[in-house]
């Protein structure tokens, strides 16, 4: 096949009803792997860890909130994606997707920052440190917010797609430039807070510091909640579309009627 | 181009509200800061660069409904969307006067606000110098956000909640700035790196401002 | 069964009592609305049908 029949048979599911028969059909795959993944990652990682030798029991805590703050970034790139089809080729889906997955990069955002606050009380000694990653975090959940309130606040669905997409773009810079400003502030600052972290959350990928048994049951939740981001966003996106549709109809009716 | 800045500029002066509310909010700012954190002039040494930088920004949030929302509501934002002159120079022209009426003020009046927070000397230089640098982006942005929300009823808040977000950038280099220049370290860095968010944001950020207003007009 | 959480025990349980209630949450919602709205537009589209 080749690569041009592919990017059509892509472009295929930008038709709404397309997107729903193939949505529909997927979902229940993606929800119930997620929902093992998840399971399992969860239940391994809690019940059949070891502790920690510095951090006790706490290290537990990573299989919550490393593959949440995967997903709160990741989410965030989606939705510059699905902002960039929008503009440029102006399938509706794409729009209605990235409205549909900016609440799910929220709570993901949230669960990272809860776990982290609630990991850092008895580890750093305090709930939340000006530390650059968790600053960093706070801000997206602002652009988040202001994201979410904007398509909110606007009646017309094309004009809302269009100025949160733009939104989405540009707020993508500044939330890049945000986090190069906020390491360079906090290092200006203090720049101990950071050192024990290192060990400890970002360890995922310093083979030395995580060893295997924390390892696999970290690698089976990240791919749990990934696959959960695509089965809520696939449902969220079929339910944007759905309610587009409603709107639609009823345009129709009053009109006829 | 300038017969619209002088426009712009006589409004402002003329209407009186946007010019002057600007500079009171910043001192009523200023002066509040001391009630809510106590007298200790050590104390108000040390955060009075975070302060004044924090309130300019907002003295400059606070006037930025007005930017657009007045020519959108008399239809003059239509003519000027047509007339020939295009709608990138209009959102430049735009953020200037409100540069000029609102950013410069501001720059002017920090640093005798600087006196009432006990500033310290090598401070006064470097608050005004940063201030200059910073303000021009923080009115582009302003644009920007003003812009996406011109088109709402009630776009004041949610204006702000769209806006402060992308001022992060200027306001941690502008604070520290000030803040490295009031204790005398090197300030070179994080000047640079304003004047660099400065120049970029004023050559590219009009295009997103015009694209934003064009889907607005539509 | 339950493992020995030590002196975290609270700080673990609570991490995951939270992002769990969060998760939930945020399943319900989309669910609970996403069934409203195919319900509403089933019916819509069947009156519509009916009526031509």
């Amino acid at each position: 096949m080749s690569i041009a029949a592919k990017a059509n048979s892509l472009w295929e599911y930008a038709n709404p009803r397309k997107f729903l028969a193939t949505s529909e059909r997927v979902l229940p795959f993606f929800w119930i792997t997620s929902a093992v993944c998840v399971v399992v990652g969860l239940v391994w990682g809690f019940f059949f860890t070891p502790d920690d030798y510095k951090q006790g029991s706490t290290v537990k805590i990573i299989y919550l909130h490393v593959p949440a703050a995967l997903m709160a970034i990741n989410c965030w790139l989606m939705m510059l994606a699905t902002s960039l089809i929008w503009l440029v080729r102006r399938h509706h889906v794409s729009a209605l997707a990235s409205r549909a997955a900016a609440p799910v990069g929220i709570v993901m955002t949230l669960i990272a920052l809860v776990t982290g606050a609630i990991w850092g009380q008895p580890m750093w000694g305090t709930w939340w440190a000006w530390d650059p990653r968790l600053t960093s975090f706070l801000i997206l959940f602002l652009f988040y917010l202001g994201y979410v309130a904007l398509w909110e606040a606007i009646e017309d669905p094309d004009t809302a797609a269009d100025l949160t997409s733009v939104l989405c773009l540009v707020g993508s810079v500044f939330a890049l430039l945000s986090r190069y400003a906020v390491n360079f502030w906090n290092q200006g600052l203090h720049q101990g807070a950071s050192v024990m972290r290192v060990a400890a959350v970002t360890g995922a990928d310093s083979e030395e510091k995580v060893s295997n048994v924390y390892f696999y049951p970290l690698l089976l939740c990240i791919i749990g909640f990934v696959l959960l981001f695509i089965a809520l966003v696939l449902y969220r996106t079929g339910t944007e579309i759905r309610a587009r549709r409603i709107k639609a109809l009823q345009a129709r009716e009053r009109v006829s009627g | 181009m300038i017969a619209l800045l002088l426009r712009d500029l006589k409004l402002a002066f003329r209407a009186g509200g946007g010019f002057g509310l600007g500079l009171a909010f910043f001192l009523i700012v200023t002066v509040l800061v001391p009630f809510s954190v106590g007298p200790q002039s050590s104390l108000l040494s040390t955060i009075a660069p975070g302060v004044l930088w924090l309130g300019a920004l907002l003295a400059c949030l606070l006037s930025l409904d007005r930017l657009l929302a007045l020519d959108w509501e008399d239809g003059s934002l239509d003519l000027l969307a047509t007339a020939p002159l295009p709608l990138e120079s209009v959102v430049t022209i735009k953020a200037l006067a409100h540069w000029l009426t609102t950013g410069l003020p501001l720059v002017l009046a920090a640093p005798f606000l600087g006196i009432l927070l006990n500033l310290p000397v090598p401070g006064f230089f470097w608050l005004v110098i940063s201030l200059l640098v910073g303000t021009p982006a923080m009115s582009v942005i302003g644009t920007f956000g003003a812009a996406l929300t011109v088109g709402l009823k009630r776009g004041g808040l949610l204006l702000s909640l769209l806006v402060l977000p992308l001022y992060v950038p200027t306001l941690i280099f502008g604070a520290e700035v000030a803040r490295r220049g009031a204790t005398g370290m090197e300030t070179q860095t994080p000047l640079l790196m304003l004047a660099g968010i400065t120049a970029a944001t004023i050559a590219l950020l009009p295009f997103a401002s015009a694209a934003v207003l064009r889907i607005n007009l539509r | 069964m339950m493992p020995d959480l030590g002196k975290y025990a609270d700080t673990v349980l609570w991490s995951y009592a939270a992002s769990i209630v969060l998760l939930v949450l945020l399943l319900v919602i989309s669910v609970v609305r996403g069934r409203r709205v195919r319900a509403e537009m089933e019916k819509i589209e069947r009156r519509m049908t009916r009526d031509g």
